[in-house]
């Protein structure tokens, strides 16, 4: 590899915002392949040296990265001490937190043992999962929330791992991925939906997941840039099937976090929603209201990846309908599609506009003082 | 136009580079097969550091399943995001009409020349009989 790096390169961009922000959606990363092995009962330690993980999907054979740059991560974020990106607080600190003054940070692990179809195993990882963003990042950090992983193939299962973490303060949300077996809004769910309802936790439905299918509904793509615009057209999905079952309407004080997908999409979902359900009302009698009133009142949305039109007044037209009340911050570090909190929102928002963007509604949402 | 010798040739073989700041600038001087540019180390897209990224080649399709991959190792992609940018020109692969990072022109000048001056040289020890790379800003 011909990388070289500056002597002071996890200095941050000279250019960061000094505004306290939040940042909703952060990936905390293992530095070794046995780092979750203290949380793990022995039984389960000895199932994945002897069997491995049995996942949905195939082609997993080696991991799925990198995509774009190694560990599709940031060159510039490797740990000093070694390891991936994301693994080390210590340099997340100095590189993330610190010099963007992030003033909650939302932590949600990926690759954590979710879409494994050994439930057992799904489970144990998860609360596996759990117990080391206490251990490794919030206890150490204040300024860090974690999120609830929960094995979501099994609805009761999940149900349990909130109950049990409900009220801890670590935890601001239950973390689900957008590509399951099933679509999101289906019965076999339900028992999430209920569990963070119950706890006042928001779930958050992170791009990504390994349930089986192709991301595109036309099919596997040979792209990575088509599994990148894929990802949205999966939450697409995934929030129609949230609404058209009845979750919603079911679980009326239940919140959903749109993570990493996009959001410009929103309108127009929601436009269509309304348009068909007009018509074919009786086939779900369920969805007592038109769609959009559901997404409005009850979705919010992450902002990386941001829509970026070539006129601004594009995306204000966007946030409009969304409402500036309904978009929480992102940078996704450490993966390569960072956002930089100083660039990525254009001239003209008004200053109560920009700090509900950038911090009120996350402290807002994640009920953080 | 001041002009700063940057490093002795010897410093800087090709394939390497050198990172520094000039006038509260952060630039970054490049040996290309034996070449030398500078650039700015601050992608004009989001203000990552540009110059940490790897070098690569340039793939161009003329037609689908035709691919072309050309001017290796004399194109920086960005850490962050992965835009490209040509090292000679500071154009850009990816919007060349909004974006391109500044470059500056640096070059090799004999010792001899360098101690006359006009130059700033801080931080390097100039000896008549090396050669020195030199960048104009």
């Amino acid at each position: 590899m011909n990388i070289q790096f500056r002597e002071n390169s996890e200095a941050a961009s000279p250019l960061t915002t000094k505004t306290a922000i939040a940042d909703c959606d952060i990936h905390p990363a293992r530095a070794t392949r046995t780092e979750l092995y203290p949380y793990l009962a022995k039984r389960w330690q000895h199932h994945l040296e002897v069997y491995g993980v049995h996942a949905y999907q195939g082609m997993m054979e080696g991991p799925p990265y990198p995509k774009a740059q190694p560990n599709a991560s940031r060159r510039d974020a490797y740990p000093p001490e070694g390891g991936p990106q994301g693994s080390s607080l210590s340099f997340m600190q100095k590189q993330l937190l610190d010099p963007n003054n992030v003033q909650l940070g939302v932590l949600n692990p990926l690759n954590t043992g979710q879409g494994i179809r050994n439930h057992e195993l799904s489970a144990a990882l998860c609360s596996a999962i759990n117990d080391w963003q206490i251990d490794k990042w919030t206890s150490k950090d204040k300024r860090l929330k974690a999120s609830i992983v929960v094995g979501n193939e099994d609805g009761l299962s999940a149900a349990a791992e909130i109950r049990e973490r409900a009220g801890d303060k670590n935890f601001v949300q239950v973390l689900l991925l957008s590509r399951n077996v099933e679509p999101l809004g289906q019965r076999r769910y339900w028992p999430i939906y209920q569990a963070a309802e119950e706890a006042g936790l928001p779930v958050g439905v992170h791009a990504f997941g390994f349930g089986g299918n192709p991301i595109t509904p036309s099919g596997w793509p040979s792209y990575y840039i088509e599994e990148m615009v894929g990802h949205s057209q999966c939450q697409q999905s995934a929030l129609a099937s949230l609404v058209l079952e009845g979750v919603f309407e079911r679980f009326p004080k239940l919140k959903m976090v749109m993570i990493e997908a996009g959001f410009g999409w929103a309108p127009s979902l929601a436009w269509r929603l309304d348009k068909v359900w007009q018509r074919l009302r009786s086939e779900v009698p369920h969805v007592k209201r038109p769609p959009s009133e559901y997404i409005r009142e009850q979705v919010w949305w992450t902002t990386q990846p941001m829509e970026d039109p070539e006129r601004r007044e594009d995306l204000f037209d966007v946030i409009n309908w969304i409402g500036w009340d309904r978009l929480l911050f992102a940078t996704d570090y450490p993966h390569w599609d960072y956002d930089e909190p100083s660039r990525v929102l254009p001239a003209g928002v008004s200053e109560a506009n920009r700090s509900a963007f950038y911090l009120g509604n996350a402290k807002q949402l994640y009920g953080i003082a | 136009m001041a002009r700063h010798v940057i490093a002795a040739v010897d410093e800087l073989p090709p394939g390497t580079r050198k990172f520094l700041e000039i006038d509260g600038r952060p630039i970054a001087v490049f040996n290309i097969k034996g070449e030398y540019f500078g650039l700015m180390n601050r992608c004009p897209h989001q203000g990552a550091a540009l110059c940490e990224g790897p070098l690569i080649g340039l793939a161009q399709s003329r037609d689908p399943g035709e691919i072309e991959y050309t001017k290796l190792g004399e194109i920086i992609r960005c850490p962050w995001h992965g835009w490209e940018f040509d090292i000679r020109t500071g154009q850009s692969y990816c919007d060349p009409r909004r974006f391109r990072v500044k470059a500056y022109p640096a070059h090799v000048e004999p010792g001899a020349s360098v101690v006359k001056g006009p130059y700033v040289a801080e931080t390097i020890a100039v000896k008549v009989e090396s050669d020195y790379v030199v960048v104009e800003l």
